[in-house]
């Protein structure tokens, strides 16, 4: 009898602790800065830089959401994160938002209790091989020593993709991209594959990347995007309209340049979301400038993706699927009305 | 009359034999005495030629010393020192805030000043100083690094990382194992059975299971049980893990040197009817640990070592910020994980191998006659 007293007692506790931390907006706030889950460093989507700042693709969602939420795109704590310990960490409630080149699957989606807001780059496992094996296609793989990355879903799309092929190949496998593509370049193996974005970032670090190519496949479909905790409706609506505002920024031409011209534009598109009279922002809960400050001080997608990623930086990425639906792309972004 | 040939002045000392001075006896001797040496001695040749020259062109001679990332990718295939310049004040602060990074080279200046005073013969007061160093230094150090207190600005442990928190892991390790470790052995000696059966639990328990799994429940599965929004510092965390384990290394460790003592050291002090932490404190531990420098050390360069582990959890030590530099795109060169890994060895090897001399000195310094 007392046992069970004791035990609603604690379950009691527990339930009303985890009720309390519910509202995550009012925690961030709070404690002034948004914990955003990064990785330890990923080229072009999470890394330090020089002066020690975290730059790329993932951590501008994050500093657009500081931006929105506080005006202030550096009031972010960056918790780098390993592979294996980000989704606890994420659960836990140790970071706020998951901002780490993480795939959206249904099963981390409904399994994990996390809560993807949408895509901020779409991703697909690739292959590069030496030219002078003159493979033209991954059909022709087969009986290939396959050099890969462990304990990711890249190992096992590799084993779907070769199965459904019918073709033999042995894995090479190793904890960290540096080994994989060391081993890759003293031709441990004979094919290299990640992410095509992750491919371009190693590329450059082969003695002669001229002499390999990245095969025309394209394996996996891996849509990379933020994720929050399940259960935070409100959280999770700030994460993903701040997404979207990112991307509707690019599309109606709004950038960190014109912005300031652009609040007075009579266009009612640009008004509704930068507007000094917009009203979107009291529906999340958060100021009327919310938009306005994450194109002011992070930009656009556009600018994000050609500051980071893009074909002027050392990945040397073309836009390619993650250009608007508007040019050729698959990036669209619900309308802010 | 014979004549004497005595003579009362000493003959001078006539030079060795040729034949067994100078560098070709010396060659000689040591390295073609027999056939297996001559073969050890031309493997040994062979190897040198092979790795040497190689390394030495490819770390120092061709090496790229400065200038920036255009230099190193205009040569890839020597070492890129300017990485390891740029990205200097990461690899030692990690996040620290610039402005507060004084306070890291502060603690760093008062631990060296300490070894130093310590490690100098014949400098009074070393009991106290090193009192000082094992008690308070860790309290100053930790007040200067977190701040919050005497008007000093937290910083959050999530901003430590590089070098300054692979000695703070490190030296929390050291500081708190050694305690630790010399309690769990005499418990594990005790008499008395719950006292020992706790601390053989103990011990067996933590040295049974790997450091990087002991990090991973830490970080990983601890979350999970204590409910949401209760979380316990991540570093603190790791901290705890790395003491407890390194605790019950050093405990095995100090064990073996109480038993290494002699039966009638035990006797001989409770003959004088001293007590038993008399008896440990005056007699047996001070012998038991002396014998046991080498383990100590021994441990503490793994513990020091095994830091590198938390790196799985999310803390950037110095390997951590190492490898968040490579992934840096402006950096991504072939030659730099390698000058960044380089970079790295070499100033584990610098810590460790000193030391190493520097319980070599001790053991010296403590030498009565034990060894053979």
């Amino acid at each position: 009898m007392k046992l069970k007293t004791l035990l609603a007692a604690s379950a009691v506790v527990v339930m009303g602790s985890s009720i309390a931390g519910a509202a995550t907006l009012d925690d961030v706030k709070a404690a002034g800065a948004i914990k955003c889950g990064v990785s330890q460093g990923l080229p072009g989507f999470s890394n330090p830089d020089d002066q020690g700042n975290w730059t790329g693709l993932d951590v501008d969602v994050c500093r657009a959401m500081a931006a929105a939420v506080f005006g202030d795109a550096s009031k972010v704590e960056y918790v780098p994160l390993s592979a294996k310990t980000r989704f606890t960490a994420l659960q836990s409630g140790e970071i706020d938002v998951l901002s780490r080149n993480t795939t959206w699957t249904f099963s981390r989606d409904n399994n994990l209790g996390l809560e993807f807001v949408g895509v901020n780059y779409y991703d697909g496992q690739g292959f590069m091989v030496r030219k002078d094996l003159g493979v033209k296609s991954a059909t022709e793989l087969s009986g290939a020593a396959v050099c890969t990355n462990t304990g990711t879903t890249t190992e096992l799309n590799v084993a779907d993709y070769f199965r459904s092929q019918g073709m033999d190949y042995t894995v090479v496998a190793f904890e960290k991209a540096d080994e994989v593509v060391a081993a890759y370049d003293a031709g441990r193996c004979d094919v290299y594959t990640t992410d095509r974005s992750g491919l371009a970032a190693q590329r450059v670090k082969l003695s002669d990347p001229d002499a390999h190519v990245v095969l025309p496949e394209i394996i996996s479909k891996e849509p990379l995007g933020p994720a929050v905790r399940h259960g935070d409706n409100q959280w999770g609506d700030i994460a993903r309209w701040t997404l979207n505002a990112l991307i509707n920024a690019e599309e109606l031409g709004i950038t960190s340049a014109n912005v300031d011209e652009m609040r007075n534009s009579d266009n009612p598109g640009i008004k509704r979301i930068i507007g000094a009279d917009s009203e979107l922002g009291a529906q999340l809960g958060l100021s009327s400038d919310w938009a306005y400050n994450i194109v002011k001080q992070v930009g656009n997608y556009g600018e994000a993706y050609e500051r980071n990623v893009g074909p002027n930086t050392s990945l040397k990425l073309e836009r390619g699927v993650n250009e608007l639906w508007s040019k050729g792309g698959i990036l669209y972004a619900a309308p802010m009305r | 009359m014979s004549k004497a040939v005595v003579t009362d002045e000493k003959l001078p000392d006539l030079p060795p034999p040729s034949n067994t001075v100078g560098p070709v006896h010396w060659v000689k001797e040591n390295l073609l005495s027999s056939p297996g040496n001559i073969a050890l001695t031309i493997f040994a040749a062979w190897l040198i030629y092979m790795l040497v020259p190689g390394t030495l062109d490819w770390t120092i001679i061709s090496a790229v010393w400065a200038g920036g990332a255009d230099a190193c990718r205009a040569n890839p295939e020597a070492a890129c020192w300017p990485f390891v310049w740029t990205k200097w004040e990461q690899f030692i602060y990690g996040f620290y805030p610039a402005e507060s990074r004084w306070r890291v080279d502060f603690a760093m200046l008062l631990l060296v000043v300490g070894i130093a005073y310590l490690m100098i013969e014949k400098t009074p007061g070393k009991r106290y100083m090193g009192l000082f160093m094992l008690v308070i230094y860790p309290i100053i150090a930790w007040i200067l690094l977190y701040g919050s207190v005497f008007g000093l600005e937290e910083v959050k442990t999530n901003k430590w990382g590089g070098f300054s928190l692979t000695l703070v892991i490190a030296l929390t390790g050291i500081v708190f194992s050694l305690p630790i470790g010399v309690v769990l052995a005499l418990g594990r000696r005790s008499n008395m059975p719950a006292i020992r059966s706790i601390c053989v639990v103990f011990i067996e328990f933590w040295r049974g299971v790997p450091l990087i799994s002991v990090l991973f429940m830490s970080s990983v599965m601890l979350p999970l049980f204590l409910p949401e929004g209760v979380s316990f510092n991540d570093l603190l965390r790791a901290l705890i893990g790395v003491a407890l384990f390194s605790a019950a290394y050093m405990a095995e460790v100090v064990r073996g040197g109480l038993q290494a003592i002699p039966k009638g050291q035990y006797e001989g002090a409770d003959s004088l009817g001293l007590s038993y932490w008399q008896k440990m404190r005056l007699i047996i531990l001070p012998q038991a640990l002396k014998i046991v420098i080498p383990g100590i050390v021994n441990t503490f360069i793994g513990l020091f070592k095994d830091t590198t582990l938390v790196l799985i959890i999310g803390l950037l030590d110095l390997l951590g910020t190492v490898q968040a530099g490579i992934a840096d795109p402006n950096w991504s060169i072939k030659s730099v994980p390698y000058t960044g890994y380089a970079f790295t060895a070499l100033v584990f090897f610098i810590c460790c191998y000193g030391m190493s001399l520097y319980s070599r000195k001790i053991e010296e310094k403590l030498h009565t006659g034990h060894k053979r």
